[in-house]
């Protein structure tokens, strides 16, 4: 079948079965525009207001979903204004397909209109880029990218297509395999390391499982739960890995790290035996590096050798697919005569039961101004904890992770690695398009919304009735936290002036508005918003600005030096 | 530590600015460089030094083997192996210095290769104390311009890098 490079792109993503596409037309990809507009029949673009929704809208699509986002934007400033969702899904190792036009091959170089080099720009913030010069390599370039995208690390990938090779025509087949010979993908871990593992794991007289991100990306979920409960060890989970392991459950300490719990950090911070799962030892975790761990061996199972030893010495190295090696430690635990030493763990268990009884999570309730921490357990409650939660950053986000016990993966959506300001909205629309009958919340501040408000007006578009919780404290409060702690109170710059009426700027763009301002009235307004199912309703909660996120391990300190309140 | 990373790469535009994107992004510093293909065209040969403690190398090999133009990478200096570089050299060669540049350059086995009424261009190959050696060796005033290839590294016997 003859086709041009337009309608191949158009039919290839058909065929690899994407749902999804993201994006803002302009002249460098007019081209497969018009093949959407004349070739497609399955595949559904979404019109973002502004590129860096698109590209964080995918990214959503793909943490709800674990399938690839799919992103389209034209060259020079639409490819420019992808960069920020392209970093934010790196740094969380999120699979994003990003096609962007280009200027014709025969004008690259001459700084032609709207040209820049987006290969360039983009190189230290995906996981590989092509720019395709050939029409005949499209189909198959398009193929690797997706490989490269959803396997190993998962990662973002972008295709740079110049406007005359979308022009240009060529038989279309469907690429049904790929060969990349420099590209090998880890399917299982080392078996002796494994076993080495296991030994060690047996051993131990205080253990602690550390979990991340990479349990849910590699949906490891169940596999965890089944191995951490066969062993009856505590577990903690990052950011990221929040919902991989139930939060109910007893064995859960909470999350650690800088805002983690007073429990998790010391129970860290004691062990004898940490176990390392899909997590990369992120500052904001680990806190102080040389007081980091200070008695324990470290076994990390992680599909990226490059994440392994990176800032902390590993004594057991496992490179591996984590559902894989998880499945084969549960085997090997099977046919295990020994068990782990129980009077030890039971020592263990009352030591981090005494840490837990400090009860760092407490707060000071008010029934005369709302508290940003009673926002999110309401929000809980309300949403029966079966919500989707995604989150903006800053303080906010902070609280929903606190305060919002996740039960499953994929149900909270945040941008940790980057911590990006103006995903929440965004990541909302990317989840309520994937999953039309989930409940998604957006929890937001005055400050984050603001960077990507005109999405309000795609939600209107597509009818996506999400709902969205401000947390509106009239600061910039983690820079405001961070100035009260560390620069004497001095308050530069964290103000949020000149605020809108929120209420009535949602109501311009045709949705439902509802200030709060009365803790007496939250429960009851919420449900009043989460009961209008087909309407996006914007909650602009007035909350105590005072309010700091605690407990806090502060730059530089050990995770036995948490500031609790 | 000094060490010789060598590796196999696919013969495309670009896989050269990831190498040394990687490099700099993330702080490593590139001492000496050389690229050119092999005799299968699809693949270039890239040889660099760099500097570093033993964790450094082994996560600068693990970050190059994340590339995905890169389809082998290997640290020279963990085996045996041959290194050699090539030094070209213009000296400036008047009256008497001609004869005693003619003889440094022997006892170096160095040759001149190029020669005009007031210079010597000189060529030598060895490895790095070698051609550190003779430009240590020459009266720095006459050294007129230096070329240096960088360090190029080959396994010793049977071992090879290979598809
Ligand atoms: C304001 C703010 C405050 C923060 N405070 C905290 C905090 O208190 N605590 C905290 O934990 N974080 C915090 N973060 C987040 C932090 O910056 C990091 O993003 C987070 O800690 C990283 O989580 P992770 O280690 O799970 O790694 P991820 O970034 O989720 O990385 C996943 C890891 O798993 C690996 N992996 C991927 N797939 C697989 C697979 N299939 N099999 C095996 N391995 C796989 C990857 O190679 C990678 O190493 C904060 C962020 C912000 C913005
Ligand atoms: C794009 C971007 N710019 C700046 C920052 C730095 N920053 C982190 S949190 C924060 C304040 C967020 O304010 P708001 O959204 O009101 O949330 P709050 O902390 O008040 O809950 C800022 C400025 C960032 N993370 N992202
Ligand atoms: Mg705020």
């Amino acid at each position: 079948m003859e086709l041009t490079g337009a309608q191949i792109v158009v039919k290839f993503l058909e065929d690899e079965g994407v749902e999804h596409l993201w994006g803002y037309p302009g002249g460098a990809v007019l081209p497969i525009y018009d093949a959407l507009d004349t070739t497609a029949t399955t595949l559904k673009h979404i019109l973002v207001r502004h590129e860096q929704a698109a590209t964080h809208a995918a990214d959503a699509y793909s943490r709800a979903t674990g399938k690839p986002g799919l992103v389209l934007v034209t060259s020079g400033p639409g490819a420019t204004n992808a960069i920020t969702g392209i970093a934010t899904a790196y740094m969380d190792s999120i699979p994003l397909i990003v096609i962007t036009g280009q200027v014709p091959t025969s004008m690259i170089g001459l700084d032609a209109f709207q040209e820049v080099d987006t290969v360039g720009i983009s190189r230290p913030i995906v996981k590989h880029n092509f720019l395709v010069r050939d029409v005949a390599e499209l189909a198959q370039t398009l193929k690797k990218a997706f490989y490269i995208a959803t396997t190993g690390r998962p990662g973002p990938v972008l295709i740079d297509i110049p406007k005359d090779v979308q022009n240009a025509k060529t038989d279309y087949v469907y690429p049904e395999t790929v060969d990349i010979r420099s590209y090998n993908v880890v399917t299982k871990g080392h078996s002796g390391q494994i076993r080495k593992a296991v030994d060690l794991i047996l051993s131990a007289e205080r253990p602690m499982f550390y979990t991340g991100g990479g349990v849910v990306l590699g949906d490891a979920s169940s596999q965890l739960t089944e191995f951490v409960r066969a062993l009856g060890y505590p577990i903690t989970q990052t950011l990221m890995g929040l919902g991989a392991f139930p939060a109910s459950d007893a064995q859960s300490v909470g999350m650690l790290g800088m805002h983690g719990t007073y429990e998790a950090n010391m129970a860290m911070h004691h062990c004898d035996v940490l176990i390392a799962i899909g997590a990369r030892f992120d500052d904001r975790v680990t806190g102080n590096i040389e007081k980091f761990c200070p008695t324990a061996k470290v076994v990390h199972v992680d599909i990226d050798p490059a994440s392994i030893s990176k800032n902390v010495k590993v004594d057991v190295p496992i490179v591996g697919p984590v559902a894989q090696v998880l499945e084969d430690m549960l085997e090997m635990l099977r046919l295990e005569k020994r068990k782990p030493n129980q009077e030890a763990l039971s020592n263990w268990w009352k030591q981090i039961d005494s840490w837990r009884a400090i009860n760092c999570m407490a707060y000071q309730p008010s029934t005369k101004v709302i508290k940003p921490q009673a926002v999110i357990e309401t929000l809980h409650r309300v949403t029966q904890g079966d919500a989707y939660v995604t989150s903006d950053v800053g303080q906010h986000q902070m609280w929903a992770a606190q305060y919002y016990p996740f039960e499953k993966p994929r149900r909270w959506i945040n941008s940790g690695g980057l911590g990006t300001m103006g995903v929440g909205l965004p990541y909302a629309m990317g989840v309520k398009m994937a999953l039309p009958d989930a409940t998604v919340a957006c929890v937001t501040g005055e400050g984050s919304i603001q960077m990507n408000i005109q999405e309000l007006s795609t939600c209107l578009q597509y009818g996506l009735p999400v709902k969205i919780i401000c947390l509106n404290n009239r600061f910039l409060g983690m820079v405001r936290q961070w100035q009260e702690f560390f620069y004497d109170r001095r308050y530069s710059m964290s103000y949020m002036d000149s605020l809108p009426d929120f209420v009535k700027l949602v109501e311009s763009y045709g949705h439902v508005g509802m200030k709060v301002t009365d803790p007496a009235e939250l429960e009851s307004k919420m449900k009043e918003a989460f009961a209008m199912t087909d309407r996006l309703v914007f909650m602009d909660i007035q909350t105590d600005h005072t309010e700091n996120v605690y407990p806090m391990i502060p730059a530089g300190a050990g995770q036995n030096e948490m500031i609790l309140v | 530590m000094r060490h010789i990373i060598s590796m196999l790469m696919e013969n495309e535009s670009g896989a050269l600015s990831r190498v040394a994107g990687l490099f700099s992004a993330r702080g490593y510093n590139i001492q000496e460089l050389t690229v050119a293909p092999t005799e299968d065209q699809t693949v270039s040969r890239l040889t660099l030094v760099t500097e570093g403690d033993e964790q450094q190398i082994e996560q600068i090999v693990k970050h190059l083997n994340r590339l995905i133009d890169v389809v082998k990478v290997v640290d020279l200096t963990n085996g045996e192996h041959i290194e050699r570089e090539l030094l070209l050299i213009k000296l400036m060669a008047t009256g008497a210095h001609r004869e005693e540049l003619k003889r440094l350059a022997d006892i170096f086995r160095a040759q001149i290769v190029d020669v005009s009424a007031t210079t010597y261009t000189v060529q030598l190959v060895g490895d790095k104390s070698k051609t550190d050696a003779f430009i240590n060796a020459l009266d720095a005033s006459l050294i007129l311009e230096t070329v240096r290839s960088g360090a190029l590294g080959i396994m010793r016997g049977e071992k090879r890098l290979q598809i």
